[in-house]
């Protein structure tokens, strides 16, 4: 990909294709699946980690020299709860990177827009670097900008739904007036979502479920990793339907000087 | 009164069962159809697709309850194990090896046993306990519960019980103890049946059962299982109503995650025969008839289910399976046998590491672990947590 790297808190991260850890039918497939998105952020689910263990299947198979490890706060029900989470994994691993998923509801694990926001408050100012999980609010994302995150995570469908990037004309706002990256996340089950959600403006997207529970998991970690590339290649390339270059170059009404 | 007892009392029996009993085979194939293009069914779905009409398309919806159960859980199936606290029991369900009529050794374990079973269940792997005991509150108090979870906390990432129906303030109390789950299985939601089954002791009550999870959700406990046990009545009437109270229970406690488990009896020489025998078709229609409706259900089979039938339903809609479980007291640590009498035979007499390795093979990852008691320490949610 050519676009310059996408900087979040002043890292510079190489890959606009997050991946997650997930639903994996083993932690081989999902170590071959992160190779072949070429993914550099990687998210983790500390439920499902036994923190302070090194054995632990899915910290050990991710690579930390070579991946930027994200942890989450899945299954927390509150603000209380995901702060707890997250300074315990950043005592047991020593992340303050955190992706923040506050879902009390088990089913569709939408994000609690009022519980996201107190923690979001909370952990910025412990010193976290936080990359909240959201529903595809305007509003919201700014007040979780004003409030110090990284980055804000809006999501195209309910996670695991593939459904696609349903909440595009809310995501184009969210573009607009974003002061930090937009990454969108949860729902995308096709590589074509993803071109979706970059020609809406997103600068980075999140995948887990679309590769995981793919017929070839490895070869869909590839074709997200082309339509990451290929959005990209289009973005410099300067879509028709948005840029008057053109006429720059050759202005129509040369003629009359 | 409950909110679902409500319910339960306004369906008319009769009509459900000639809905089951009219529906088509087209019908059903529509259902599947919608289902596949992404749309979501109503409960009352479930009559439709549990119905005889219905058992042709049973590969159909296996399929389809594969792609679903992928797409919500992955490629994942959760681990646990029950440990046996108490076959002290002051019922007489016909079924239950723990009928208060049973000449068998009767026996309650004391904390430091608990917690060298415990020592047992984790030495081979398990991280997701759930406490079973006997009703019989004299022997098992709630206050004995909660010490035993409060032990547990430190050792297992989850705690759950499987006891007697309580109150929503002894719930409070458990919660706060560091019990995360709760299951309690109606048994039959026919209450004719339900009588049969249960002749004597605090278990005839019906209404006090059917209320429980409701309780326990008020309570806020994280998981509430509940579950019909297959064969004491029709087990298409019982997936319908089954179907209706995780609806009811989804809606209502919407903080909590609801699963259905499919704990059946099987005929056994000299032992009590269930009068609907539910075969290894039936259960595998109704387990896919319920996926489709419950995307979202974790759905559990334990071990009293055979190797084959639960590799092959790993993933068809089951999510969650026990291993390696022994289902009396003390029975991990127990070299000489079975001091205590077993609560139900196992039909998968596997361990941990065998059933974790039929899991791999079939291209699934055994999930030991999907929570922290310790992450809700210091939370409102388990205020006076110790």
């Amino acid at each position: 990909m050519d676009l310059k790297p996408l900087a979040i808190a002043g890292r510079e991260i190489r890959s606009r294709l997050f991946m997650g850890t997930g639903k994996f039918s083993s932690p081989a497939v999902m170590a071959r699946c992160l190779e072949a998105s070429g993914a550099e952020v990687v998210t983790v689910a500390l439920r499902r980690v036994e923190l302070g263990n090194p054995q632990d299947d899915i910290l050990s198979r991710v690579d930390r020299n070579k991946y930027l490890l994200l942890p989450n706060t899945s299954g927390a029900r509150d603000a209380a709860e995901a702060v707890r989470i997250a300074r315990l994994a950043r005592e047991a691993s020593g992340i303050n990177w955190l992706k923040l998923e506050v879902t009390p509801e088990p089913n569709y694990l939408l994000p609690d827009p009022v519980e996201t926001l107190k923690a979001a408050e909370i952990l910025v100012k412990e010193g976290f670097v936080i990359l909240p999980y959201i529903n595809a609010d305007p509003v919201l994302a700014k007040r979780l900008q004003d409030a110090g995150c990284a980055a804000v995570m809006p999501l195209g469908a309910p996670i695991g739904t593939g459904r696609g990037v349903k909440t595009a004309d809310q995501i184009r706002i969210i573009v607009e007036q974003a002061t930090v990256p937009v990454v969108v996340d949860a729902g995308l089950g096709l590589p074509s979502h993803v071109c979706q959600s970059f020609e809406l403006g997103a600068d980075a997207v999140l995948v887990n479920t679309a590769v995981a529970a793919a017929g070839d998991p490895v070869k869909m970690a590839e074709a997200f990793r082309l339509a990451v590339e290929s959005s990209a290649a289009a973005r410099m390339a300067g879509p028709m339907n948005e840029s008057g270059r053109a006429s720059a170059s050759s202005p129509l009404t040369g003629f009359l000087r | 009164m409950s909110g679902f007892l409500r319910e339960l009392e306004s369906i008319d029996r009769s009509l459900l069962k000639d809905r089951i009993g009219r529906a088509t085979e087209a019908e059903a194939r529509r259902l599947l159809s919608a289902k596949a293009s992404g749309g979501n069914l109503p409960p009352g779905s479930v009559a439709a697709l549990v119905s005889p009409a219905a058992a042709g398309l049973l590969d159909e919806m296996a399929g389809l309850a594969k792609r679903i159960t992928a797409l919500r859980f992955g490629r994942t199936i959760q681990i646990y194990a029950p440990l046996y606290l108490s076959n002290h029991c002051v019922n007489s369900c016909v079924y239950c090896g723990f009928n208060s009529g049973n000449l068998v050794p009767r026996r309650t374990l004391s904390l430091e046993e608990v917690e060298r079973e415990a020592g047992a269940l984790k030495g081979r792997g398990i991280h997701q306990v759930l406490l079973v005991s006997g009703e019989c509150p004299d022997e098992v108090p709630v206050g004995l519960l909660a010490e035993c979870a409060r032990r547990l906390k430190p050792m297992f990432p989850s705690v759950a019980v499987e006891i007697y129906p309580m109150s929503e303030e002894d719930y409070r109390i458990l919660f706060n103890a560091g019990v995360d789950g709760l299951t309690i299985y109606q048994e039959t939601y026919d209450k004719e049946t339900y009588l049969q089954a249960h002749p004597a002791g605090p278990k005839r009550d019906f209404d006090h059962r059917l209320g429980a999870p409701e309780r326990g959700g008020a309570a806020g406990f994280r998981q509430i299982g509940i579950g019909a046990l297959l064969g004491l009545d029709d087990w298409r009437m019982e997936a319908c109503l089954l179907a209706r109270h995780a609806a009811y229970l989804t809606k209502h406690h919407w903080r909590s995650q609801v699963s259905i488990s499919f704990p059946r009896l099987r005929p056994a020489a000299g032992g009590f025969q269930p009068p609907r025998p539910v075969s290894d078709r039936d259960l595998a229609q109704m387990i896919g008839a319920l996926r489709l409706v419950l995307p979202d259900a974790g759905l559990v089979l334990s071990t009293r289910e055979p190797p084959q039938f639960r590799d092959n339903m790993a993933g068809i809609g089951i999510t969650r399976i026990s291993a390696g479980s022994k289902t009396s007291p003390g029975g991990y640590l127990d070299e000489q046998g079975d001091a205590a009498g077993e609560q139900f035979s196992v039909h998968d007499s596997r361990t941990v590491d065998e059933v974790a390795a039929a899991v791999r093979s079939r291209g699934y990852d055994p999930v030991w672990k999907d929570w922290d008691a310790g992450f809700e320490t210091d939370t409102p949610n388990r205020q006076g947590a110790a």
